[in-house]
């Protein structure tokens, strides 16, 4: 968790090496992901699901399609296997019915349940939630949220969710850290960071305006620069 | 001396890119082969995709453009006494020229755009980092196939810009302007070689080489938001029609 620009998504992205980090290293189960070759890097690959904010769903094609995607280019399973899997997929996250729809006629939530199913299709060690939880409605919300308490429990998966929605957050995390300024400022369950005293922890985790997350952006003297002082 | 520091600048950043792009050239012939192999598939649909649905569009063009020249080659031919030789002035002139630069001129306005935007639009959407996450490279799936399928296509869409433009042109000469039709054409087979047409070839397969790196590169390089894709879009017809006008100007220095 954390507040918006503190560093969330790179550190996914660092986590993935869809980036590189310009210092230190980053273990993946113990390897440092950043001596892998390409290839060995894809093989890492295959082990994460990840979900992206909006859906990325390849819009070139239908629902069933973007779930058969991976076991397409990763397996040699014959349709009537892929079918099978495909479709189970589906049904856990409810759009069995959906399959033949293209992603541009799935509303939001509905795009996102979809990209979850792609993710878990190869059945993933780890699962990846870049912001589920943004710009739902609160039924889809639900629906969301259920699904990815469930998906980490019925496939025995770690789940690592990047959220700024702390409701959300405290009901599906075993765990959560809180990253501010690309540091982690606080560690535990959500029921202690609630209790952490910290200013920083506190002003986020009960939404004040203002604190160490400055309300003003950072400008000259307010008075000086109306009276146009500022450029003297 | 800030002027010399911004020119100086400009050149850095100028070759900076051509390296990239040179480099990404590099990568793109270097995955073609195998994804050629492998995803003959996505390749042919992409030959329908830049090619086919290109078709009306370039036989329209070609019938009109060899009408014209029909005209203008009669009409200045005549005052010589020489209307007979109408069909090899058309003829050269779509075989040699104007059909391998028109069809690359348009492929950029048809097909290198929706390419650019395509590409441009999958980034903006995270498709191609979904992709890199699927460890599936979005080279192999996305970019080489559509390099290739624009590179099939521009020779195969010259060959029909020019047939159908010396129809156009026959059309008019024979039919509209009364050239007899048995010299036309005989005049034309004895003087093309076969050497006139592989100028063309040549010059088409170089048109599509460039014209679909070109947009590949620009879409691929898209800064992801709407804007970045309005732009990597202009930039491929404004870059395609430059590149494709030199390079028209150099293989013909060179080959004559």
């Amino acid at each position: 968790m954390g507040p918006s620009g503190s560093g969330k998504t790179t550190l996914l992205r660092l986590i993935t090496r869809q980036l590189d980090p310009d210092r230190g290293r980053v273990l993946v189960d113990g390897v440092d992901i950043a001596t892998l070759n390409q290839s060995e890097l894809y093989q890492l690959r295959r082990r994460f699901g990840m979900l992206f904010q909006n859906g990325a769903l390849l819009t070139d094609m239908n629902v069933f399609e973007n779930v058969a995607f991976p076991l397409r280019e990763h397996t040699g399973l014959g349709d009537r296997l892929i079918r099978l899997v495909v479709l189970s997929k589906l049904h856990s996250v409810g759009l069995r019915g959906a399959a033949d729809l293209m992603p541009s006629e799935l509303s939001g939530g509905m795009a996102r349940r979809v990209a979850l199913a792609r993710a878990i299709v190869m059945d993933p060690d780890i699962l990846i939630y870049d912001e589920p939880f943004v710009g739902l409605d609160p039924i889809s919300m639900g629906v969301v949220v259920r699904l990815v308490r469930r998906m980490n429990d019925t496939l025995g998966i770690s789940s690592i969710v990047v959220s700024h929605d702390i409701k959300e957050i405290a009901a599906v995390a075993d765990r959560s850290h809180l990253i501010s300024d690309g540091r982690v400022v606080a560690s535990g369950s959500p029921e202690d960071l609630n209790k952490d005293s910290s200013e920083m922890v506190r002003q986020f985790m009960h939404g004040i305006a203002d604190g160490p997350v400055a309300f003003h952006y950072d400008a000259p003297d307010y008075e000086e620069q109306l009276l146009g002082r500022d450029n003297e | 001396m800030n002027l010399l520091r911004e020119l100086w600048r400009s050149v850095a950043e100028f070759l900076r890119t051509f390296g990239a792009m040179a480099l990404f050239f590099v990568d793109l012939l270097r995955y073609s082969p195998s994804t050629l192999f492998k995803r003959f598939n996505l390749v042919v649909y992409q030959v329908f995709n830049a090619g086919a649905l290109s078709i009306v569009i370039i036989m329209v063009c070609g019938l009109f453009v060899g009408g014209v020249l029909g005209l203008q080659a009669f009409a200045n031919l005549e005052r010589f006494n020489a209307e007979e030789a109408t069909g090899i002035l058309a003829g050269f002139a779509l075989v040699k020229e104007i059909g391998p630069v028109i069809t690359a001129l348009l492929f950029a306005g048809r097909a290198g755009t929706a390419l650019a935007s395509e590409i441009g639009l999958m980034k903006a959407t995270d498709q191609l980092s979904a992709m890199e996450m699927m460890a599936v490279n979005p080279m192999h799936r996305v970019l080489v196939p559509r390099f290739l399928g624009g590179i099939i296509s521009m020779p195969l869409l010259t060959a029909v810009f020019t047939m159908v433009g010396l129809l156009g042109a026959h059309l008019v000469a024979v039919e509209m302007q009364g050239v007899d039709v048995g010299a036309y054409w005989q005049q034309l087979q004895q003087t093309m070689d076969l050497d006139d047409v592989y100028e063309g070839i040549t010059k088409s397969i170089v048109f599509g080489v460039v014209a679909s790196l070109l947009a590949v590169w620009e879409g691929y390089n898209a800064v992801p938001t709407a804007e970045g894709v309005g732009r990597a879009t202009t930039r491929t017809v404004v870059g395609t029609a430059i590149a494709v006008l030199i390079l028209d100007f150099m293989i013909t220095a060179y080959l004559l």
